[in-house]
């Protein structure tokens, strides 16, 4: 075996993750620390100043609830999510986010983040619940904050965390991971373990496999190491078949929010229909959420999408007509270049604080907003629970807002004993965005101290179960150096398969039969049976990954994560017999949402004997009145 | 290629008590040859073209080339980060120029101070209440339905 130090690390909360959601628990989880005299330590496979989906930074903060001022209630906030989600929500984790968000966004201000304020000092708006930021450094100056609380010692860097720890009475007790730079393998103990790791991108095939392999939506770093984590350790997982395909700006995939809902611009087709008004009467069959306003983001996808399948693309932002009606309604000469100017620059910003590539693009292709329409596309599928999909870990409600089937001790807890998870990571409580999933983070963390000062130590996890994964772990590099003589292309080998190859078989399985781009988003049980076929030899032949460097056994171990969300969705999608949200996947067979259905399709997987299980969780609200339709 | 190094500009950090860009690059891409002491992007079909890299780079010798299965050669993104603002230059293909200047943190760098002046808030370990709330919520008492 490859010649690494053991290298072990005890402490009482371990934060997996160094993103959102973490930089919110570390923060909360070193106050109640220092309180309890407990120790908290924190693993990022990245640097924190810009790991994470916020690594670029954000042009809006998603999710702020403005309770104070009176504007909205927790309530309207549960009704938008769940209109949105088509009724699948869990809706006591939404309020309890909504009661919390605000409080990490006035925090964010405080530390630094630029909110643009209008001439009476009050938040400027993108949409409801969206505020509009100067957010190149958000993700710094969220991480700065965390990294205040815990202290640099307490914090490991450029570590990849691999696997759960789980003890013989079934509590997760720690994880095990490996640097990327140096030869060795952490193992670290802890009594309870926060899973933060983000969502997963590159399951499916993007639609650029060229050198733009790497531009997808969510961001190429993010790969499913959080649902491998909470599935490996045992923990019931939910939503796993709600995936998230974005409608963006096309190839670059650059922000459309600030297009709609700042600038109110039209989405049309070649033909300057708008598919918004033209197939308003495809929303009845998705009643009642298609007669919701907003229009659920997935609905909105289908109309478009089923202009596409028509052969009525390009499908275009128009723009130039938005800028021009905006223009138009500022009469005076001087007023409105300074209006237009002030445009030109947000609408910029918008792409430079969190898409640059976007930028570049307009950059490239020569396009002025205010002279022609930008084409727009829906994206490749993902994994983002945090933001309009819905997939992650089942987890505990709070105890004063949740109904009993949805407590079990303590806020955030995966159905496994000490194991928490939020943001990404949690599922059922969609649009959390950049501030709900710190605030999440926050809630999971002080959970998490509460249960290490009710629950005291874990049972420990014998040397032998240690060597043994530190062997399974390093393996691909054992493998690489063993067989790398065998043939003169170090890429050609009958002995292993190198991680990228391992990916592109994955994403083509998931493309051609659990509905990606290639199939219009479309499949059946069927397509999925026999993807599901094909998984399974990708499952053995994962034993015969093999790695250069410390490099590509960080990407072996990436595949090998998202190889088990794949599986997850692909098990979910069919269990699910309806179509539920048709503009994220299009069930042939079961073409119809069915009212039997409106229910959480859960899954779980048993490590001890290797086997699966679904099964449906009731859909319980905690609040009265129905919206103008459940 | 998406982000690249400018070789003679390059000094690999020599100065430095780590490589800048290998440092941040969120998806582990940037390494440096210490025998060239040279940095290159090991996998440029992996990028995100975030520019993390680029600007943090002290000596401004990474920039990106747009992806070259979909991007047009030619066009021209570059940010100059300091403590409090960011300008961007955008050159487009035709050869136009447009500066962008940003605003990117309000307070001094590190200053960041984890309860951001609001009250600490309930002892009680079992209350719903986090650090720093209520006050930080800017209601008098946590929110309900
Ligand atoms: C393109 C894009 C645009 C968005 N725009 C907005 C917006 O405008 N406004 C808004 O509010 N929200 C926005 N969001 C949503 C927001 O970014 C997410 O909701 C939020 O980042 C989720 O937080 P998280 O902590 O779950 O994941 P992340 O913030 O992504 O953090 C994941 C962390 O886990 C680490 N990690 C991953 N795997 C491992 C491993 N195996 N071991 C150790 N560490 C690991 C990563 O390095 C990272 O630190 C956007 C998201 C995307 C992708
Ligand atoms: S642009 Fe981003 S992803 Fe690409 S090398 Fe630089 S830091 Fe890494
Ligand atoms: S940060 Fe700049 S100078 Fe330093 S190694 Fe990277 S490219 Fe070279």
């Amino acid at each position: 075996m490859a010649k690494w130090e053991t290298v072990e690390v005890t402490t009482d909360v371990l934060i997996c993750g160094g993103g959102m959601a973490a930089c919110g628990a570390a923060v909360e989880a070193a106050h109640w620390a220092k309180k309890n005299n407990l120790k908290v330590t924190l693993v990022d496979k990245a640097a924190m100043d810009r790991s994470g989906a916020v690594a670029m930074g954000l042009s809006a903060i998603n999710q702020y609830v403005d309770i104070n001022s009176g504007a909205n209630t927790v309530k309207d906030y549960i009704d938008y999510v769940r209109n949105d989600l088509m009724g699948i929500t869990r809706e006591d984790l939404v309020a309890n986010i909504a009661r919390h968000v605000d409080s990490s966004v006035h925090l964010f201000e405080k530390w630094g983040l630029p909110i643009w304020k209008d001439k009476e000092g009050k938040y400027v708006h993108e949409g409801r619940w969206q505020l509009m930021i100067n957010g190149e450094s958000y993700k710094i100056i969220v991480a700065e904050a965390a990294k205040n609380a815990l202290g640099v010692d307490n914090i490991y860097e450029r570590v990849f965390i691999t696997e759960p720890l789980i003890d013989d009475q079934g509590r997760c007790v720690g994880a095990v991971g490996f640097s990327v730079r140096e030869n060795k393998f952490y193992v670290f103990k802890a009594k309870a373990v926060l899973a933060m790791m983000g969502g997963a991108v590159h399951v499916f095939k993007p639609r650029s496999t060229g050198e733009g392999l790497g531009r997808s939506w969510y961001p190429p770093f993010n790969s499913g190491a959080s649902a491998y984590f909470t599935i490996k350790a045992g923990a019931e997982m939910t939503c796993q078949e709600v995936r998230f395909i974005p409608v963006r700006f096309k190839d670059a995939y650059g922000p459309v929010g600030a297009w709609f809902l700042l600038f109110k611009s039209r989405a049309t087709n070649a033909l300057g229909e708008a598919y918004m008004q033209t197939r308003r009467d495809e929303l009845d069959k998705w009643k009642p959420y298609g007669l919701v306003k907003p229009v659920p983001a997935n609905l909105r996808n289908w109309l478009m999408m089923l202009d596409v399948m028509e052969g009525k693309g390009p499908i275009y932002m128009r723009t130039e007509e938005a800028l021009q009606r905006i223009s138009e309604e500022v009469p005076d000469e001087k007023e409105r270049k300074k209006k237009l100017k002030e445009l030109e620059s947000e609408a910029w910003e918008d792409f430079l604080d969190m898409t640059i590539s976007q930028a570049l693009l307009w950059a490239s292709t020569n396009t002025f907003p205010e002279e022609k329409p930008s084409e727009i596309a829906a994206c490749e599928p993902y994994f983002i629970g945090s933001h309009s999909g819905a997939s992650g870990a089942w987890v505990s409600g709070p105890e004063d807002l949740a109904p009993k089937e949805y407590f079990w001790g303590y806020p955030n807890m995966t159905t496994v004993q000490g194991l928490f998870a939020a943001g990404d990571a949690s599922g059922a409580s969609s649009h959390k965005f950049s501030s709900g999933s710190h605030a999440e983070g926050r809630i999971a963390a002080k959970g998490a101290i509460s249960f290490v000062a009710d629950n005291g130590d874990g049972g420990d996890v014998p040397d032998a179960k240690i060597e043994e994964l530190k062997e399974r772990i390093l393996r691909p590099l054992d493998l690489f150096e063993q067989n790398q003589n065998a043939s003169t292309d170090p890429d050609v080998n009958p002995n292993y398969i190198r991680p990228k190859q391992f990916m592109f078989r994955l994403q083509k399985i998931m493309d051609e039969y659990a509905g990606g781009v290639s199939t219009n988003f479309t499949t059946s049980e069927k397509m999925l049976e026999k993807g599901l076929e094909l998984l399974e030899f990708l499952r053995e032949d994962a034993e015969k990954l093999g790695a250069e460097n410390h490099h590509e056994l960080l990407r072996c171990w990436e595949n090998v994560h998202r190889m088990w969300q794949a599986e997850a969705h692909m098990r979910t999608i069919m269990f699910r017999e309806e179509t539920r949200w048709p503009g994220y996947y299009f069930r042939a067979d079961k073409p119809e949402m069915k009212d039997d259905w409106k229910v959480f399709a859960n899954c779980k997987y048993d490590p001890k004997a290797n086997e699966w299980s679904m099964m449906k969780r009731d859909i319980i609200s905690i609040t009265e009145s129905a919206p103008a339709m459940a | 290629m998406p982000s690249y190094v400018i070789p003679d500009k390059c000094d690999g950090c020599k100065a430095l008590d780590k490589t800048a860009c290998q440092y941040i690059c969120p998806n582990d891409l940037m390494v440096l040859d210490k025998e060239k002491m040279k940095a290159y992007n090991q996998d440029p079909a992996m990028c995100w073209e975030c520019m993390c890299c680029v600007k943090i780079c002290p000596v401004q010798a990474m920039e990106l080339r747009g992806y070259a299965d979909f991007m047009p050669l030619n066009g021209m993104v570059t940010p100059m980060r300091s403590s409090d603002s960011i300008l961007w230059t955008i050159k487009f293909r035709n050869g136009t120029l447009k500066r962008f200047k940003f605003p990117i943190r309000t307070t001094p760098e590190g200053s960041a101070v984890p309860d951001g002046g609001f009250a600490s808030g309930s002892d009680d370990l079992k209350s719903p209440l986090l650090f720093t709330e209520p006050e930080s919520t800017k209601c008098a008492e946590l929110p309900s339905l």
